[in-house]
């Protein structure tokens, strides 16, 4: 029986709730600052053309016990589309000379094939794996793809300032249900817009693994790249790091050289 | 009765005890509640683990190779259809699928391995096709469901792994990462497991069983619990009823009950101080200390009744009672407790806590029956029953028969016990961990349909070393893994072998339009490295290779799946694979590890570590019989109704059940401790007889029947019957463990009332002078007769 003490009762229990009401407001707003930095992000990246690099891969596991191989990498951009890109295998020695061809895409998985010199064939792999390890380390195919802003819904959680910096922190959520992630925490500095950290959170919402980006330079007056991007497995204990070096840019690649039957001459 | 000590230590005591009742009974109230609120601290541990040392060369290796590959702490969640005569139908295929979509959210989940999501290779023209074996098996037709069964019974990855020999169930196996920060990640990990299963047999025609390391640990804290929760109440019970019987005394029963209750806190309590986190073996503390504070608190009990049903005033009777028992008491708890606290000695951690908290509640126990129970009894109402002595004169006539029959009772005793001691060798050792949980069990049962229905739950590991960097890809190192994987499936203990020889071989085939032909290992390093590296970059969320390669691909990881056997066949096994290995590779030595080697070995480890307690048990237990009894030639004597009861407990049991688990190595120090008091009460009033009175071994052995005989076989029964509800526990060692030690106590009770006093007759002929020595132990320990 609800009486008048009743209501007294129940009244400031109503005017709590109001505040949740505001949050779905606030929520709203957080997605569109989430979503303007993004875009900002991706924007302050567009237009680079293409790139090179040396990459060194090293990967550790939780008692210390390393493996390196040594990559090169070349990056064609593709405007409305995921970029294309060739990685060249240099060490370990029996996989020298063997060549992956990537075409990302944005929302449909990638195409992928692979030159093996030892069977003098190229193969294409036709997987599920946008979401499994690259080269057994612990970056996902999805880490190192090109970033467009289509895969993810965004929002905006804080600022935060450390190492001297001002940071965005924004939460992106994939769009694709085949990744590996529920959710990533990005942080991204407010002068140059560099991402810094990415926490990783398994598709049970726990932890799984912090990115963290250092040694930036700047190319062209214009794009960031970091030399070092150190990935930390949470659950695990293992690590890889990737050790950049010689970033170029314009060098005048072609869609020709971005090819299936170009791959076998790649070098 | 006794006016010579009335200003002995004991006397004064005992006086101090009755005046100041009500303090004493306020103080160690409130000092077994401050104890006990340690209990709040006692948690469940839930790693197998634990029943290692950390030197254990066994533990070593696993842990060694644990560090090296993914861990192996999984569930398998066992899927079989209740109608279907095999998984392959749509329905089924889809519980699988949503299985393995859902178990990668399971708390803790690492990684998910089922036939849906077995990453299938395929060619298709210059195509290599990598997907799902399964996928979206709702809208399967008939031709994708046939082909799916004939992938799966033929891949030798799958095909009695996580799929039937016939096809009639299937396995998800989920590989977990215990963080190890919390001490109930395994129950989480397990109820959530549990949840799954539950919502797939109330939506599909379909039993779920798990199993797999991770359920067995939380069998462990599960079967402590249940043990607790069911055998401590029955223990209670069995108390009263038999205390009752016993004193025939309300006041007497209850002020008994509060002891148990007392000590067993305290010492649960000072456990829980000291951070000890329980585990079946330490779970049953609170039954056996149960069981032995009775004992205890009867020689009390009886002495007391005894002087009051004689017409002594009750304080007066509380006082005397107290004096007389004093020694004695003490006595017997000092070599109990020295008895489990030979289990120090174990290589099975667990037991060193089971021996502590109980000689900790042995001590405490000693504590609580003089001073709470007398204080306690003076203060409440007690009124005994004038009831003729039954027992008395049954131990009357007992002890002539005795007498009489003194020669034929030593030689049929020595002819027994040589045919029962024959049967020890007959006792085959065997810690099958699966037979350590009783068939009641649910972990047991689900054990149990899966051996019997997909696959074994014993794996032997081998990490196979190349010594040198990316070396998996040399082809006569391949050669070698083939070979000895093939040796593996050859040999008749052997249900399953995961090796990355296949993959390569079945890679090699993919690549060459998959032509079965091509169906073997990659001829050069090259193509061989470049297969795994199409193959590593193929490969979905969380299905990395490390669970077959170390990061420097310079290792290889093969394990056997094995049928249901005794540790014997276990250790033989693997023993003849590291033979194999080393004579029939070039540098390739590995040693075959995992838990079921680890527990294969664990009873040699124990009883060769355990050699070493009890023998220091018997010595010390010996040397304080000596200086009580203050006879070197009785001390000795004594040994032989000392240690033949577990030594006859043995041959029983190599007479009537043969296999034995490692609880073996600590019977023999803990039913030691235990059955030593019986023998110390013999032989002191047999002493004192024959010093004091100067009776021949003849009248001595009557007198000590008539005056300790009744007390003695009170305590047995209750130890016995202790004993008897601990064996009732769901956990092998606990269950095993108890019956051994409660055959030794009746074993024991026969040997003291039988072989003793027919030895005592036999080697104590010569004519003793009247003493008059008073000192105080072999004094009052002589005195504890209700006579």
């Amino acid at each position: 029986m609800i009486n008048n003490k009743s209501y007294a009762l129940i009244l400031p229990l109503l005017a709590m709730l109001l505040p949740a009401t505001a949050f779905s407001i606030d929520d709203s707003a957080h997605e569109k600052k989430g979503l303007a930095i993004a875009i900002e992000t991706d924007r302050r990246d567009a237009g680079f053309g293409d790139s090179s690099a040396s990459l060194e891969m090293i990967l550790r596991n939780r008692h210390g016990e390393t493996s390196e191989r040594l990559l090169r990498n070349k990056t064609l951009e593709v405007t409305n589309d995921g970029d294309k890109v060739i990685i060249i295998f240099d060490t370990p020695r029996d996989v020298k000379g063997t060549a992956f061809l990537s075409f990302t895409h944005k929302l449909e998985p990638d195409d992928q094939w692979l030159y093996l010199p030892a069977l003098k064939r190229v193969k294409r792999i036709a997987s599920r794996n946008k979401a499994g390890p690259f080269m057994g380390s612990e970056f996902a195919y999805e880490d190192i793809s090109s970033q467009e802003v289509e895969k993810y819904s965004y929002r905006y959680i804080k600022d935060e300032t450390f190492d001297g910096r001002d940071h965005f922190i924004i939460e992106r959520d994939p769009v694709d249900p085949r990744s590996g992630y529920k959710r990533q925490r990005v942080w991204i500095d407010k002068a140059e817009y560099r991402i810094w950290k990415i926490d990783f959170y398994d598709r049970k919402d726990s932890l799984l693994k912090t990115l963290s980006y250092d040694d930036y330079n700047q190319y062209l007056k214009k794009f960031w790249r970091a030399n070092i991007m150190e990935m930390i497995n949470h659950q695990t204990g293992k690590s890889t790091r990737l050790n950049w070096t010689d970033f170029s840019f314009k060098n005048g690649f072609s869609e020709k050289e971005f090819t299936k039957s170009a791959l076998k001459k790649s070098r | 009765m006794n006016n010579k000590n009335n200003n002995s230590f004991a006397h004064r005591y005992s006086q101090w005890v009755v005046r100041w009742r009500w303090p004493i009974v306020i103080l160690t109230l409130a000092l077994a509640i401050g104890a006990g609120s340690g209990v709040k601290n006692l948690g469940f541990n839930t790693d197998y683990r634990v029943f290692f040392s950390e030197d254990n060369p066994q533990m070593q290796a696993f842990e060694a190779l644990q560090r090296t590959y993914t861990k192996v702490d999984n569930i398998l969640f066992t899927l079989a259809p209740r109608d279907d005569a095999d998984v392959f139908t749509p329905s089924t295929l889809a519980a699988v699928e949503q299985v393995t979509e859902q178990a990668w959210l399971l708390p803790f989940a690492l990684r998910v391995d089922s036939i849906s999501n077995f990453q299938h290779t395929v060619a298709e023209g210059d195509d290599l096709i990598v997907e799902d074996l399964v996928f979206d098996a709702l809208n399967l037709d008939q031709a994708a469901l046939d082909n799916i069964k004939a992938v799966a019974l033929s891949e030798p990855a799958l095909h009695k792994r996580l799929v039937a020999n016939e096809g009639g169930t299937t396995g998800i196996n989920v590989t977990f990462q215990l963080p190890g920060k919390a001490m109930d990640e395994v129950p989480i990990a397990a109820a959530a497991a549990r949840a799954l299963a539950a919502e797939i047999e109330a939506n599909y025609p379909i039993d779920v069983h798990l199993v797999g390391m991770m359920m067995m640990n939380n069998s462990f804290m599960e079967s402590s619990q249940n043990d607790m929760a069911s055998l401590v109440p029955i223990m209670y019970l069995v108390i009263i009823i038999i205390t009752f019987f016993l004193v025939r005394s309300f006041s007497a029963t209850i002020g008994t009950l509060i002891i148990i209750v007392m000590s067993v806190i305290t010492a649960m309590g000072i456990a829980g101080w000291l951070g000890v986190k329980l585990t079946p073996p330490s779970a049953s503390a609170p039954t056996i200390i149960m069981t032995l504070v009775v004992a205890d608190s009867i020689h009390i009990l009886a002495t007391l009744l005894a002087l009051m049903r004689n017409g002594t005033e009750k304080r007066a009777a509380i006082a005397e009672s107290l004096r007389i028992n004093l020694s004695p008491v003490f006595l017997t708890s000092i070599t109990t407790a020295i008895g489990f606290l030979s289990l120090n000695f174990s290589d099975s951690p667990p037991f060193h806590d089971l021996g502590n908290i109980t000689a900790i509640g042995v001590m405490a126990a000693f504590v609580y029956s003089v001073t709470f129970l007398p204080a306690f009894l003076a203060i409440m109402p007690l009124k005994v029953s004038q009831r003729p002595d039954r027992m008395t004169l049954a131990m009357d006539r007992l002890a002539s028969v005795v007498v009489k029959r003194r020669k034929s009772i030593l030689w049929s005793s020595v002819i027994v016990s040589l045919i029962i001691l024959s049967f020890i060798p007959r006792i085959e050792l065997n810690d099958d961990f699966v037979a350590y949980f009783d068939t009641s069990t649910d972990y047991r049962q689900d054990v149990d349909f899966t051996t019997a229905n997909l696959t074994g739950i014993y794996q032997l590991q081998y990490s196979l070393p190349t010594h040198s960097s990316n070396g998996i890809s040399d082809p006569e190192f391949l050669a070698e893994l083939d070979a000895f994987s093939q040796w593996l499936r050859s040999q008749p203990e052997v249900m399953h072998v995961n090796t990355i020889s296949d993959t390569f071989k079945r890679l090699n085939k993919n690549l060459h339009g998959d032509d079965n032909a091509w169906y073997r290992l990659p001829e050069s390093r090259a193509l061989a490295a470049q297969y795994l590296l199409l193959y590593e970059l193929s490969l979905p969320y969380g299905l990395d290779l490390n669970n077959q390669l170390n990061v420097d691909k310079s290792s290889t990881q093969v394990i056997a799946t094995l049928d249901n056997m005794t540790s014997k066949q276990l250790r033989d096994i693997a023993l003849r694979g590291e033979q194999w290995l080393a004579e029939n590779t070039r540098n390739s030595r590995a040693i075959g590890v995992g838990p079921g080697i680890m527990f294969a070995y664990i009873s040699e480890r124990n009883i060769t570590s355990m050699l070493g307690g009890t023998f220091a048990a018997v010595i010390l237990i010996s040397f304080i019989i000596m200086f009580a009894l203050r006879s070197f030639k009785i001390g000795m004597l004594s040994l032989i109704p000392n240690l033949l009861p577990a030594g006859l407990a043995f041959g029983i049991w190599g007479l009537m059940v043969g296999q034995v688990n490692m609880a073996v190595s600590m019977v023999a120090g803990m039913s030691l401790g235990i059955v030593v008091d019986d023998t110390v009460h013999f032989l002191s009033k047999y002493l004192r007889a024959r010093r004091e009175k100067g009776m021949d071994a003849e009248a001595a052995v009557r007198h000590a029947f008539s005056s300790v005989g009744v007390a003695i076989v009170m305590t047995s029964v209750i130890l016995v019957a202790g004993f008897m509800v601990l064996a009732q526990s769901t956990f092998g060692l606990n269950s095993q463990m108890a019956l051994l030690t409660g055959i030794a106590i009746v074993m024991a009770i026969i040997a003291d009332l039988l072989l003793l006093p027919a030895l005592l007759m036999r080697l104590d002929t010569k004519k003793l002078t009247i003493k008059t020595k008073k000192q105080a132990i072999i004094k009052n320990a002589t005195q504890g007769d209700n006579a």
